[in-house]
């Protein structure tokens, strides 16, 4: 029973590789779904893009985005896609940090911690104004 | 014009963007900014929203490779993102209290300074002797080579961990990837081997623009109908850029492409100064 792996370098950069690429991948298609149906939902009408608004709520927070999904409305799906773009290098860093104490490198295991702790003020921080 | 036309041409836009950016590794943001604002009127705000998204587009996508074939310094990635990440909310911040005319033409300068940096001679050589924190932090490392394995030692960790913070600033003030700055810490000040520092910094360039994309996401500056041509335009025209890169010489390509950012970047910076933002 002796035979558990020691987990090097290589196996985190491989697991690492492994998640940027399915993040991209699966984002990207949630964003062309949502973007094909956004075109025939919208396609005929006039961009608005001159003058900054500010996106509604259902685009800028997870609940909105949640709520617009349960609609079947398109651009939700797309902000969707966004999200996951955005979770993808995030991801990232929670994977490094198992990898990380799964080898025993308390340096790092705290680095990283840091690192994720400054996203996730950044993202619960209240920056928003 | 309307929403499926603008669609279209920002989708070819973003491949554009992309294939450039990939092919001469300045990222597909840079070219993104000025493609909606200069070519399509968009506001500033929506245009950096955008920007971030295709900077994390390009970032994971091609990282996914190079950390696979062992070239990209995880660690030191991961120790510099502390200085980036902090940067990049610090930058975050900064931008609500930033007219957009001084964005834009920050914007300008920063291109400039990337065309330059990219037509610059990089050093190779690695080091054999690195500094004592280098050791203690764990930085130094190796790299394949046609000529086999090369060891590598760093040095002046503070000046580019220092470096590395301006350039979270400017990342998250004008939602690029800075990955000129990153370049310049890890090249001139740390003495990475060139090919090291642009992997590692094209790894981190996805961390840091996430790490300003979640406050400007709740800001309402990402767009759903501008997002999506864009990932999908940046994307496939990264991957196109990395086929290609393996057959066609891109030196001349380069010179090229940054004396045309460089006419943009004046572009940005005279509206700017003009308050046409």
């Amino acid at each position: 029973m002796e035979k558990i792996k020691k987990v090097t370098d290589r196996d985190i950069q491989q697991l690492i590789g492994q998640v940027l690429r399915y993040g991209v991948l699966i984002s990207g298609a949630v964003a062309i779904i949502g973007g094909i149906w956004y075109l025939f939902q919208h396609g005929s009408a006039i961009p608005h893009y001159t003058t900054f608004n500010g996106e509604p709520a259902g685009y800028t927070s997870l609940n909105g985005i949640l709520k617009g999904l349960g609609q079947g409305s398109a651009t939700e799906i797309i902000q969707l896609g966004v999200v996951i773009l955005i979770a993808t290098p995030i991801l990232r860093i929670v994977f490094s940090l198992l990898a990380f104490i799964l080898e025993k490198d308390k340096l790092y295991v705290l680095i990283t911690l840091i690192v994720l702790s400054i996203i996730l003020f950044s993202m619960f921080g209240g920056l928003k104004i | 014009m309307n929403i499926l036309f603008f669609t279209l041409i920002l989708l070819l836009g973003a491949y554009l963007a992309g294939l450039a950016g990939s092919l001469t590794g300045l990222g597909g943001g840079v070219v993104i900014i000025p493609l909606l604002t200069l070519g399509f009127h968009v506001d500033i705000r929506y245009a950096i929203g955008a920007a971030l998204v295709a900077s994390i587009a390009t970032s994971s996508g091609s990282a996914s490779a190079y950390v696979k074939e062992g070239i990209t310094n995880v660690r030191l990635g991961m120790f510099l993102e502390i200085a980036t990440t902090t940067g990049a909310v610090i930058g975050a911040i900064l931008a609500i209290y930033t007219p957009v005319n001084i964005v834009a033409i920050l914007f300008g300068v920063m291109l400039i300074f990337s065309a330059a940096m990219t037509l610059r001679k990089k050093h190779e050589t690695a080091l054999t002797e690195g500094s004592k924190l280098s050791y203690a932090l764990k930085l130094n490392s190796s790299y394949p080579t046609r000529e086999g394995i090369v060891d590598y030692k760093l040095k002046n960790i503070g000046g580019g961990f220092s470096i590395m913070t301006i350039a979270g600033v400017l990342s998250g003030l004008l939602g690029i990837g800075s990955g000129a700055l990153k370049v310049l810490a890890m090249d001139s000040a740390m003495r990475v081997p060139f090919r090291v520092s642009t992997t590692t910094s094209n790894f981190m360039v996805g961390v840091t623009a996430a790490a300003s994309a979640v406050v400007y996401l709740q800001r309402g500056y990402i767009d759903p109908g501008i997002a999506f041509p864009v990932i999908i335009g940046v994307l496939a025209g990264a991957f196109t850029g990395a086929k290609l890169l393996m057959k066609i010489n891109v030196k001349w390509l380069k010179i090229i492409f940054c004396a045309a950012i460089t006419l943009i970047a004046i572009n940005m910076i005279y509206n700017g100064i003009q308050h046409k933002f």
